[in-house]
């Protein structure tokens, strides 16, 4: 599709095609266009295709970059990866037009005097790791601290867990994925005590119904939905999206079922009461594979400083949890929920029919939740009352959102409780660590402490005095900006940031570090489906650009920590996945060997004797199962999965009459996160330039206000003033607002709260109590 | 001169149609969705008669159902 740059008409009609083929993105939830991709080559173009995982969403579609000169001219699908098979999405056949932006970050910058000054990357990298050391020797080892991403390579996430916890002895290191992937670690941990899903994305081909909960996967993942419609229009399976807003994937779906915010809590228990009352358990499966725990109630939201949390599960038999199910009949829910009673026994009746095989499909709706663990279990025990998981077809399936926040932030594991395997807090897994790390096992610290937004409420206390943030852009996607921007710019906090390109976290930074983009490095991302994939550097980056890896590593050797890291520029990914892999050798979770995952377009894990592992737990597929049974759940140590009771409790902020509405957040098919790449990608950036705040025609109405019209939207932490959307992109129920949060110059996040699921620590983006007025 | 992308809407089972008319026409580029009833349409003109012709051209396809334009370009004399 891309050929010479420099051609001004080829380029403008480029432009043109590309533009088309975004507004058709926009009205065509999950349109594809995969045929011509190569059409724009020149046949005598002699073009180098390199294959490698797509830069942006948790799907991992595999891409062919071509080059010519050293330069990336050319991107479509790669028709062997069995994730996309060949197809992309808007933002993936634009990716690698980002890279010639114009303010790109070529070199180093250090503030000196209030004003950036370019300089040397030796002397930028000597000034990081002389700040570090410093700070250690003044306050203690816990006063600096790493902030990394989902979006951060697999060796890029290792080397920064083992500087700050093998080398320097500090758990200070979290990740971004905490803001959108740690419902679902906890919710997998607590149920089946392992991680990431059982399934793979080849349940799609064999699914009778896709339930979507509160996922707008037109948008957020538009390659597989397009595999979902396909199935949809060639075997008539049906997707029902069930959600608190009307988006693309609702009107793309066989049914939209809207619910009030936060009581899915209370519809999935109702759920699970109707498949009990009709007598649609799964008897045997439950007998043989589930245990029953409650848990500790009346948490609190995490809204206070330093607050601390910690489940305590008490058995419990299934009469005691068919009994806590009396208070949640689809009659006593509907009330509240405002889904029909009919509508919550249509639900209930797709999970119950033995003959119907079910995906449910979540990402941010579930995660972005004050009791997102919580969520999380309630879809298990559904899937589990029934035993529809674990099977081609069935089964539970948590989305990420970013390339590698399964591969790089869980596996890895840049949280600051996890180690490459298990836990901080474990004493076997912290031997583990040492021993591979080759450090004293007394270094490694026992207890996790900051999780993200505990992290930045630290430096805005003055108790973290360092802070390294690495391919992330925290001051526009953490929740309450208004408290964390002022926090980040005190003087009491050394701010270093690595990125591609200049954004609203870097303007706070003293120095500022030039990342490689994608694919002016090597590396390896980990998708949802549990596959990893491998690619190759493609071009040269421009200036002083270097891998973040890289730039960790020459910080740690700075340090005095050269042994610990004694990788070559030339072979560190190599090097760096050799020695990770270690940590997972096994049947349970074995990676393939690097030769393998050069050849292929990815490749699932647990990868045992040559071959990947598409459904754990069932000993059919999962050669790690061990009981003797048909199903194996070997995560928990009695083999069981948990069934959970779990109560509905409310959100803690709802609209009252000073702010009587329901703040929602999201993203938008035209862009990644908070838009630092695709808003340098001319055409989605003109696609969709602005930000704006979705209403319902009729609380429109009632305020007067108008399409376009500015809107201040306040909270008790800030406003943002952005344009009204009405009856556009999405509709949102009467009483909710929602706004897309990719717009640095409208920082929506400077209104959302910062409460949190106690168990998982994850933020809720989603539900808030606003007020709107014309600006 | 004129460059224009188009959404191309194909009336219910002659997208295949729509398709062998615009590929023979000089001035289009098309680019068919995989899975939708739709196709981009690029055109290229040199000079306004040229357009007009096109246009003509296009309002004559008995397949197309609408043609909906998404974006358009004026770009110099061609001097390349």
């Amino acid at each position: 599709m891309y050929n010479s740059l420099s051609n001004r008409r080829s380029f403008i009609k480029k432009m043109a095609m590309l533009s088309a083929m975004t507004a058709a993105a926009s009205m065509f939830p999950g349109i594809l266009f995969a045929a011509e991709q190569e059409a724009g080559i020149p046949a005598n173009a002699n073009l180098d295709w390199k294959k490698g995982p797509c830069r942006f969403c948790g799907v991992g579609c595999g891409i062919l970059v071509g080059t010519e000169n050293g330069k990336a001219v050319a991107i479509k699908g790669d028709p062997n990866c069995e994730v996309n098979k060949g197809l992309l999405c808007v933002k993936g056949y634009h990716q690698i037009m980002c890279i010639q932006a114009k303010d790109r970050l070529t070199h180093a910058l250090v503030k000196k005097n209030g004003a950036y000054v370019k300089t040397p990357l030796n002397e930028a990298l000597d000034i990081v790791a002389d700040k570090m050391k410093e700070t250690i020797s003044k306050h203690g080892k816990d006063a600096v601290a790493m902030y990394t991403s989902g979006q951060s390579t697999i060796p890029e996430g290792y080397v920064a867990s083992k500087l700050m916890k093998g080398a320097i002895g500090t758990n200070n290191l979290d990740c971004n994925a905490r803001l959108c992937m740690a419902s679902a670690v906890a919710g997998f941990l607590t149920t089946f005590g392992a991680d990431e899903p059982m399934g793979c994305y080849e349940d799609i081909d064999h699914a009778d119904y896709f339930v979507t909960w509160g996922n707008n996967m037109a948008e957020m993942h538009p390659v597989l939905f397009s595999r979902m419609l396909e199935q949809k229009s060639r075997r008539g399976a049906k997707i029902i999206d069930f959600a608190t807003r009307t988006s693309r994937s609702s009107i793309a779906s066989t049914r939209s079922i809207l619910f009030e915010p936060q009581t899915d809590l209370a519809v999935a228990n109702a759920i699970c009461y109707e498949i009990i009352k009709n007598g649609w358990v799964n008897t045997s499966f439950v007998e043989k594979h589930c245990s029953f725990n409650k848990g500790l109630t009346n948490m609190g939201y995490g809204l206070e400083d330093n607050y601390k949390f910690k489940d305590k599960p008490e058995k419990i038999d299934f009469e005691a949890y068919k009994a806590f199910l009396k208070d949640y009949s689809p009659e006593k829910v509907a009330k509240y929920s405002k889904v029909s009673v009919k509508d919550i026994k249509y639900l209930a009746s797709i999970y119950g029919d033995p003959n119907k095989k079910v995906v449910s499909y979540w990402c941010m709706g579930m995660n972005q939740h004050t009791r997102g663990t919580w969520m999380n279990n309630l879809v298990y025990n559904i899937h589990l009352l029934t035993g529809k998981i674990s099977q081609p077809g069935n089964g539970p399936f948590s989305l990420t959102g970013q390339p590698s926040a399964c591969g790089t932030a869980r596996e890895v594991g840049t949280f600051t409780h996890k180690l490459p395997k298990g836990v901080v807090m474990n004493e076997k897994h912290r031997r583990l660590a040492a021993k591979i790390w080759k450090v004293p096992y007394e270094r490694i610290p026992s207890k996790p402490t900051y999780h993200t937004t505990e992290m930045f409420r630290a430096v805005d206390r003055g108790d973290i005095k360092f802070i390294w943030t690495q391919v992330t852009n925290p001051l526009v996607s953490l929740p309450k900006t208004s408290r964390y921007r002022p926090g980040m710019k005190k003087d009491s906090c050394f701010v270093v940031v690595s990125d591609v390109f200049p954004t609203p976290t870097s303007d706070v930074a003293d120095v500022i570090l030039p990342a490689s983009w994608h694919i002016e490095k090597s590396g390896l991302y980990g998708n949802s489906e549990r596959r990893t994939q491998h690619w190759d550097q493609m071009i040269d980056g421009p200036g002083d650009t270097t891998p973040d890896a890289w730039m960790t590593i020459e910080v740690a050797k700075r340090m005095g920590f050269r042994d610990l890291f004694p990788y070559t520029r030339e072979n560190h990914v190599e090097e760096i996945y050799n020695e990770y892999k270690q940590f997972h050798e096994g049947k349970k979770h074995g990676m393939a060997p690097l030769e393998v995952l050069k050849k292929e377009s990815g490749v699932i894990w647990p990868y045992v004797d040559g071959k990947s592992t598409q459904w754990r737990f069932n000993a059919k597929y999962d050669p790690a199962c061990s009981n003797g049974e048909d199903f194996h759940f070997y995560g928990k140590p009695d083999g069981r999965a948990v069934i959970w009771q779990r109560p509905y409790e409310p959100a803690p902020e709802v609209p009252d009459q000073e702010y009587p509405f329901w703040l929602n957040t999201g993203r938008v098919v035209e862009h990644w996160h908070t838009g630092s790449m695709t808003r340098r990608i001319p055409v989605l950036h003109q696609s969709m330039p602005a930000a704006y705040i979705e209403f319902h025609p009729e609380d429109a109405k009632a305020l007067g206000i108008r399409d376009g019209e500015n809107v201040k939207i306040t909270s008790r932490r800030g406003y943002c003033i952005m344009p009204a959307s009405i009856d556009k992109r999405g509709l949102p129920t009467k009483g909710q607002v929602f706004a897309p949060f990719f717009d640095e110059n409208m920082l929506i996040n400077d209104v959302t709260l910062d409460a949190f699921c106690p168990i998982s620590k994850e933020p809720d983006f989603k539900k808030c109590a606003v007020k709107v007025e014309k600006a | 001169m004129p460059i224009k992308s188009y959404l191309a809407h194909p009336y219910e089972g002659k997208k295949e149609t729509l398709i062998k008319a615009l590929t023979v026409i000089d001035q289009c580029e098309i680019l068919p969705a995989e899975n939708e009833n739709l196709i981009v349409l690029v055109t290229e003109t040199e000079t306004e008669k040229e357009e007009e012709m096109l246009k003509e051209k296009l309002d004559a396809i008995k397949s197309l159902k609408l043609l909906a334009m998404v974006s358009g370009f004026n770009t110099p004399q061609k001097n390349n």
